[in-house]
């Protein structure tokens, strides 16, 4: 199957263009020594925008994946659904981004998080072991320093080097599991892995081996029990917009690749890593809920939340059908910009407040009634109450287990949902019930965070009310997650 | 294709809710004429659907349905049968008096309102539901504005305790009911989620045995069921006076109606099988509950339990499976929709104004406020059965169901209306009649609003009392439909 060259540039044109707003922004802010660097923000929002709409016009994909770049990326529905999901998530960041001084004046700020979407970007289409290395790696690194952005901040840079740490370790632990998985077969294309191994008879223990060591960086980058520790105290250093980016774009990202190489690379061992999965969506579903509880900072709170919510996504992964594959996808969508909206609050909150603490929200619904019907919006989502996405993406994942004959899971899923509703609607009763001193000083909000809070609010109930399009999507993403 | 009837009557609170919170919170009368009007508009239809039902054709009528996730087999698809028709027309008067009950309310009334439209956009959406996503994306979309209502507007002592354990049990009962429609939706092999397709389906026995409690259950926690009824009492009776009586009114009869529907209906080899144990739980839910309430020191504790005693008959009715007894339970759940409105008004407005709900420390106050005196009595002897009022003909065919079923739940459930009638009487006579405390003098008598709001109320229970046909051949007709699923009858 050879693919023209012409084909194999437009369907990287995104990418490349990413490039491009990497360099225009880094030399902007070379020119712009002044005030206008703040302008950098919205550059690189609607340069994602414009980049998405490219995708959407050039870089489409065909209806049968193609092998690009001599193996080393499939120019698929996955990658394309999964950059929009990115960009989305960028464009947002950046706009959250914007009013906090030390954050915005720094073109480099901007040019780090563009180079990381890139990375996702190549992660959610990479086939080849090494290229798929690669990718998570420049998507890591720009975050390890985003982290740790504020370097006066000592808790920033704490959360900076937390990250760097748990990174190098789990990524080191799973390039050796790269390497174990090349000697079993002999390829590191990810769609030939598995005929090369049912070929060589690899005995299951070792496939097992191999699978349990990847699974270590994939744990790590969609921040499952037990490979949970850094994502806590990295979400509360790091600046809020990044810890939204975290929690949304990068878990996202894990997913991609988890979903792939286990689909693809470990189908001899299928039965095996639904077992697998199954038990780090128990676990994580079940610590990051019950810890959530204790939890009296909006970030920490937020971070044990999307621990759990990991832990429901797996749920769907751990079906095992395309249909499983496919929840997730929806639920990956729904939980994107539910979780920006919610990290978007609390960004704005802390900004204007100056406290991350959950007594901070006291009184918000009467000093801005608005902004306190966002995050009820935002916690109701995540909690998994119509006529929002989150309910969408429960109901899918639950019923992908169900499908599966595995309505045990479910059942833990439904019991877990409950305990979070609990904390949801704690964040909930400070924001309504709570009076505080300062509750008649209006919040003032600047033009970028509107949009992006409107956005989420859309976006939110457009997956909530209107299902069938983007399940229409979810549902190719699964259908081309599972043919090889 | 006829006038979409139905939605209107969905979406108008929907609606009209997203407006009142768009509204500057300043315009206060903007905010209650919105929500009185919206109340009143689907009053009027809920009405005219009513008695524009065919009850010689039967079945669902008022249908609509429109492709929703067609991949799925999701649709918006809706309906009224004679079994969830008097369901509508009572969510629709319960809220249209709720509005006006709480007309006087202070603190942010934007939010109130607004809430209150959404809690009557879900049980309406409910009641009409003939898609079983559909009825799960209306069924949870009452979560929130239930929490807030409770803890913003309730009682400020037990509202935060109330008003959680109150949402958190009613969510987990749906979600575990969730995981059972799912298995349902799986193990049809029929990729639907519409449910007049799913009655057709033919579930193995071993499946309709496994998965009835599951649905069942989970949905019968809002209906009240012995164990799991303790939200009721405390969540009633923290919330604010129109939530209250949504709540006891008509959330409850959600609660039922789906474990009908969906339970019952949709799987009625299982509801056979487990039967007696329902009847079991029923029984301990009208004798237990009775007694509970006649303890209570606390005016609308004696209501809260109260309520649990009575939904205890409807379950009973549903057990029987028989046509006398869920010909009753249909019946009871619009006599005690009505009737426990009525009485968790009352309670509001002798609490608004005197400040008071120790039973002990209240009395004599038939003489100030006679209007609230006559609608707590006449809801008392709706509550006790008494002939001539809409309880009467509710509970007389729900104990002929009973005795043809299993005698003994009869006997023992007379018990339970006896004490009903105990505390029903001790009620009324402490807190209407003998001496009236020196504050008395001074507590004003309810206003216009109020009296309309008692007045619709108590003319549904008197009517229905002597004219009980008007209810019971609209709920006969549905009755039938569900006895043509359970095999004949």
């Amino acid at each position: 199957m050879t693919v023209d060259f012409a084909t194999m540039l437009l369907a990287i044109l995104p990418e490349l263009g990413l490039v491009v707003l990497i360099v225009v922004v880094l030399g902007l802010d070379l020119l712009w020594r002044d005030k206008r660097v703040c302008r950098l923000g919205w550059l690189t929002a609607t340069g994602c925008l414009f980049l998405a709409v490219l995708s959407l016009v050039f870089a489409f994909p065909p209806a049968e994946p193609l092998l690009i770049w001599g193996g080393m990326l499939r120019f698929d529905v996955v990658g394309f659904v999964f950059r929009i999901l990115f960009l989305l998530g960028a464009a947002l960041t950046a706009l959250f981004s914007l009013g906090q001084d030390d954050l915005q004046e720094h073109g480099e700020y901007y040019g780090l998080m563009l180079v990381s979407t890139l990375g996702m970007s190549l992660m959610a289409s990479a086939t080849d072991l090494i290229m798929l290395y690669l990718a998570i790696e420049t998507t890591s690194i720009p975050l390890y320093v985003l982290a740790g952005f504020r370097f006066r901040d000592d808790k920033s840079v704490e959360a900076g080097i937390k990250y760097l740490l748990f990174g190098a370790m789990t990524s080191a632990v799973m390039l050796y599991g790269f390497s174990w998985l090349y000697g079993l077969s002999g390829t590191t294309q990810i769609a030939e892995l598995a005929e090369q191994i049912e070929r060589h008879n690899v005995p299951l223990p070792l496939l097992a081996a191999s699978l349990v060591l990847v699974l270590v960086g994939f744990g790590f980058k969609i921040s499952a029990v037990p490979f949970h520790f850094w994502s806590p105290d990295v979400y509360e250093g790091a600046p809020t917009p990044i810890a939204g980016y975290l929690s949304t774009a990068s878990k996202a990202a894990g997913f991609a690749v988890l979903m792939r190489v286990l689909l693809s690379g470990f189908w001899e061992a299928t039965l095996l890593w639904m077992d697998l999965t199954a038990g780090l969506a128990i676990i994580s579903m079940t610590i990051g809920n019950l810890l959530a509880l204790a939890q009296t900072n909006i970030k920490r709170l937020l971070a044990y939340s999307s621990i759990a919510q990991a832990g429901y996504i797996l749920v769907g992964v751990a079906a095992g059908t395309s249909f499983g594959m496919s929840s997730a996808v929806y639920y990956l969508m729904a939980y994107l910009l539910t979780n920006l909206a919610a990290f978007g609050v609390a960004s704005v909150v802390g900004k204007r407040v100056g406290s991350d603490e959950l007594s901070a929200y006291a009184g918000l619904s009467r000093r801005a009634p608005a902004m306190a019907l966002i995050l009820l919006i935002s916690m109701l989502s995540l909690g998994g109450i119509p006529p929002f996405a989150g309910f969408v993406g429960k109901v899918l994942v639950f019923a992908a287990a169900v499908e599966a004959g595995r309505w045990w899971l479910a059942l833990i899923g439904v019991i877990n949902s409950m305990i979070a509703l609990y904390y949801y609607l704690v964040v909930l009763k400070k924001a309504y019930l709570l009076r505080s001193e300062d509750e008649q000083q209006p919040l003032q909000l600047i033009a970028g965070w509107r949009v992006a809070l409107l956005v989420c609010v859309a976006g939110m109930l457009a997956l909530g009310v209107v299902i069938a399009p983007w399940f229409d999507w979810a549902g190719r993403v699964g259908w081309a997650l599972t043919i090889y | 294709m006829q006038f979409p009837w139905l939605s209107l009557l969905i979406f108008t609170p929907l609606i009209a809710g997203l407006i009142i919170l768009a509204l500057p919170a300043e315009r206060r009368d903007w905010i209650r004429g919105l929500a009185v009007i919206a109340a009143a508009l689907d009053l009027l239809v809920s009405l005219l659907v009513y008695f524009r039902y065919d009850v010689a054709v039967g079945d669902y009528q008022f249908v609509e349905r429109v492709p929703w996730v067609p991949q799925l087999g999701i649709s918006y698809y809706v309906g009224v049968d004679g079994f969830s028709l008097p369901l509508v027309l009572l969510g629709t008067v319960v809220i249209f008096c709720g509005v006006l009950i709480s007309w006087r309310i202070e603190d942010r009334p934007r939010e109130f309102f607004a809430f209150l439209m959404f809690l009557g956009a879900s049980v309406l959406g409910v009641f009409c539901s003939l898609d079983l996503f559909q009825l799960f994306f209306f069924f949870e979309l009452a979560v929130f504005p239930k929490y807030l209502m409770i803890i913003l507007w309730g009682y400020p002592k037990t509202r935060e305790y109330g008003g959680m354990k109150l949402t958190l049990y009613l969510f987990a009962g749906s979600v575990i009911a969730l995981v059972g429609a799912l298995a349902i939706y799986f193990g049809s092999g029929l990729r639907t989620f519409d449910m007049l397709a799913l009655e057709k389906a033919g579930f193995p026995f071993w499946f309709q045995q496994f998965w009835f409690p599951f649905v069942f259950l989970g949905f019968a926690v809002l209906g009240g069921i012995f164990p799991f009824y303790s939200w009721a009492p405390d969540g009633h009776v923290a919330a604010p006076t129109a939530v209250s009586m949504l709540l006891a009114g008509v959330e409850m009869k959600v609660g039922a109606f789906s474990a009908l529907r969906v339970g019952i209906m949709l799987l009625p080899e299982g509801a056979r099988y487990w039967a007696t144990w329902i009847l079991a739980l029923a029984t301990v839910n009208v004798v237990y509950g009775a007694f509970l309430a006649m303890t209570q020191t606390d005016f609308k504790y004696v209501i809260g339990f109260s309520s649990v005693s009575h939904m205890g008959l409807v379950l009973i009715g549903f057990a029987t499976l028989s046509s006398h007894g869920l010909l009753g339970a249909g019946m009871q759940m619009f006599s005690h929709g009505i009737m426990t409105a009525m009485f968790f008004a009352v309670v509001g407005m002798v609490y608004d104004r005197t400040h008071i709900r120790e039973i002990s420390k209240l009395g004599g106050l038939f003489h100030v406020m006679p209007w609230a005196g006559v609608g707590f009595i006449i809801a008392g002897l709706v509550s006790m059965g008494m002939p001539g009022f809409s309880g009467f003909v509710a509970e007389f065919p729900i104990f002929m169901g009973a005795w043809q079923t299993l005698p003994l739940v009869a006997v023992i459930a007379v018990i339970g209306i006896l004490v009903t009638a105990g505390y029903i009487l001790l009620v009324v006579r402490r807190v209407f009649f003998g001496m009236l405390p020196e504050f008395g003098e001074h507590v004003p008598d309810v206003n216009i609003l109020d009296k309309i709001a008692i007045g619709v109320l108590g003319f549904l229970m008197v009517v229905l009392g002597w004219f009980p046909s008007l209810l019971s051949t609209i709920v006969q007709s549905g009755v039938d439909r569900i006895l043509v699923l359970l095999g004949g009858g």
